[in-house]
């Protein structure tokens, strides 16, 4: 998998991963080296708000390998994001040690204001990185492989999946609004002090984050590009395009579906857990049926089956979203709706089919006489 | 010493356990001579016969006409061999051996039975030449297609199916630039992508000019003999361009079989269908 060649007739995807690659050196460089009095000296608050935003880049970079070259309207990566966080989240957790306000050496501070005594057997081993981050990408693929096992046997399509996605997010999070399911009910899991020993709130540990959340979605973007490089991502839009065909000429179209959306929910997994650190908490809130719901409006009105579509619709949306609620708070549901509504009118590609809307329109004047 | 002995067959170095052979042995046998075997297969829907006791034989590299007023049950018979539906009752045989009823879509095609639509389906974002190329024989499980690279002799292959079917100028242009007859020729030339036994081609000159007609019945009877085809057809000319034998379905079951000059003089076939 040579990154150069995948990349070729890519302009959209490597005019994104060159500007990536310059923000993960400037990010750091006008965080760290610039002194804070200087004008060109970028917060660490800010650095914190653009790794966030590449978390969710990588988020809508799954949903579209799913949603955009397969078909599949998936309402519940937001699920398979948050246990991704959660994951992490209980790693985080369990590096407070006893320096929570209880200051119980292994229970979390929910944990014994609960009253309970010992750990869950599922809270083990969540001490230790490594177990942790298999955890992130393994929980989210087993649910998906599950659920995709069971849906997609059923041969169910179309809109019935897509409720059935979202009602999969809405019972996850019912369940875990209840404090008894160990995760730290209403409130989630919060009060982080430090990752890998690195303390969570000092500028390094925060460029650091910004850093490794720009290589996940370099990796993940190359890892998706490979994909549909290859044969399998001409068989996932054929499936999108004529499914019924592609099972007469002998391919398990419930197997092709099945792996993408298992991987594309590993994605989902990493993205949630290079969030939680970033932003310092993680509860039932992300695991409302509205996040993702979202999420597939970043990948539409970036565009879809394109890739950096999507890691632009991610990147435009949650900006103005930044602004919208820092200006007008209230007014922000109604703007991101109209943006919904223009972009599908008069953009039907998203932002990302401006540019080949351009491209065509000279060459079709050009071609009448 | 009975005993003995039976335990000595049983006990035999080379002896082969029914059990240690798959269910599903996808080796095609056609040393009966005769490819694709319906018996007293029937099918309803809410109470609707749509197939009735059906017979139906086909030969070894035969070509054949199925035709019948409209609700005869002509598609439903190509449903029940491809998988789509599942008869009440009776069995379909592939060669001697493959059960179809107990294979699903992906097998059967697997197996080696190629269906073309009524209504041309290709994918229509794909190239013509890509079209071809996911339709082509070989390992079709998700992670050796996520690794497969084409090879040079696959590529002749595409190539030669290209010029089989006279899209070689379009080889590079999407599928869904294509007119009406070039989508139903491409649609043939995937199914002998996949190199199949037994081709099923559903109405393949409805909706085209005369001289596509021409092109399509030249290409069907150059593909019989090396292959098994059953072709659903209206067009009645056309049926007679192509036709060596002729199978009249009629309310779900057959109603005369024959050359098409027995098939038409039959004064069944005149008062259900010929006649009118």
């Amino acid at each position: 998998m040579n990154p150069i060649r995948l990349l070729r007739g890519d302009t959209g995807g490597q005019v994104m991963l060159g500007l990536l690659a310059v923000a993960m050196v400037l990010v750091p460089v006008l965080n760290l080296a610039v002194p804070e009095g200087s004008p060109l000296h970028l917060s660490t608050f800010t650095v914190t708000l653009l790794g966030k935003y590449l978390t969710y880049a990588l988020l809508a970079v799954a949903v579209d390998l799913v949603w955009g070259y397969m078909g599949i309207l998936s309402l519940g990566h937001g699920a398979f994001f948050a246990l991704g966080g959660y994951a992490m989240g209980m790693y985080l957790m369990r590096q407070i040690g006893d320096r929570g306000v209880y200051g119980d050496p292994v229970l979390p501070d929910f944990m014994v204001f609960l009253n309970w005594k010992e750990l869950p057997w599922f809270w083990h081993g969540m001490d230790m990185f490594w177990f942790a981050a298999l955890m992130v990408v393994l929980v989210p693929g087993l649910l998906a492989f599950v659920f995709g096992a069971l849906a997609f046997r059923s041969r169910v399509t179309g809109v019935y999946l897509s409720i059935m996605t979202q009602a999969l997010t809405y019972a996850l999070m019912l369940a875990f609004f209840r404090n008894e399911m160990g995760f730290g009910g209403n409130n989630g899991l919060t009060d982080f002090k430090d990752i890998l020993g690195f303390d969570l709130q000092a500028d390094g540990t925060r460029v650091m984050l910004f850093l490794a959340s720009g290589l996940a979605l370099a990796a993940g973007y190359l890892a998706c590009r490979w994909i549909i490089a290859s044969r399998l991502g001409r068989v996932m839009v054929a499936i999108r395009d004529a499914e019924a065909r592609v099972r007469f000429i002998g391919y398990r179209v419930e197997r092709v579906k099945l792996a993408i959306f298992t991987f594309s929910a590993m994605i989902a997994g990493i993205a949630g857990a290079l969030y939680v650190p970033q932003v310092g908490i993680i509860n039932p809130g992300e695991l409302s049926p509205l996040n993702s719901i979202e999420l597939v409006i970043w990948v539409a009105i970036g565009g879809r089956a394109t890739l950096y579509g999507a890691v632009i619709g991610a990147l435009v949306v949650n900006y103005a979203k930044s602004v919208f609620t820092g200006i007008l708070p209230e007014a922000w549901l109604f703007v991101l709706g109209g943006l919904f509504v223009l972009v599908t009118l008069f953009l039907p590609r998203g932002i990302a089919g401006i540019a080949s809307m351009l491209r065509r329109r000279p060459a079709a004047e050009g071609a009448t006489p | 010493m009975k005993a003995l002995d039976q335990l000595r067959e049983a006990m035999r170095p080379d002896r082969q356990w029914s059990f240690m052979f798959s269910q599903l042995d996808l080796g095609l046998d056609l040393s009966h001579g005769q490819i694709l075997y319906l018996e007293d297969i029937s099918v309803s829907f809410d109470g609707f016969k749509a197939i009735n006791n059906l017979n139906f034989y086909v030969d070894v590299g035969e070509l054949r006409c199925v035709i019948g007023p409209n609700g005869a049950g002509k598609t439903t018979m190509m449903d029940i061999i491809t998988g789509k539906t599942r008869p009440d009752t009776g069995t379909a045989f592939f060669g001697q051996r493959i059960d179809l009823l107990q294979l699903n879509e992906a097998e059967i095609a697997q197996a080696g039975i190629g269906r073309k639509f009524q209504k041309p389906t290709v994918f229509e974002h794909h190239s013509v030449f890509e079209n071809l190329e996911l339709a082509m024989a070989g390992d079709k499980r998700a992670l050796p297609t996520l690794f497969a690279k084409l090879s040079g002799a696959q590529r002749e292959r595409i190539d030669e199916v290209l010029d089989t079917i006279g899209l070689v100028a379009d080889r590079d242009r999407p599928a869904g630039a294509l007119s009406h007859g070039q989508k139903q020729w491409l649609e043939i030339g995937m199914l002998l992508m996949q190199d199949p036994h037994l081709l099923l081609v559903d109405e393949p000159a409805a909706g085209m000019t005369h001289q596509e007609m021409e092109r399509t019945a030249e290409l069907l009877r150059s593909l019989a003999g090396r292959h098994s085809v059953v072709v659903v057809e209206h067009d009645m000319d056309f049926v007679r361009s192509i036709a060596r034998r002729v199978t009249v379905l009629h309310q779900g079951s057959v109603l005369a079989e024959g050359s098409m000059d027995e098939v038409q003089n039959d004064p069944r076939v005149i008062e259900v269908y010929l006649g009118q």
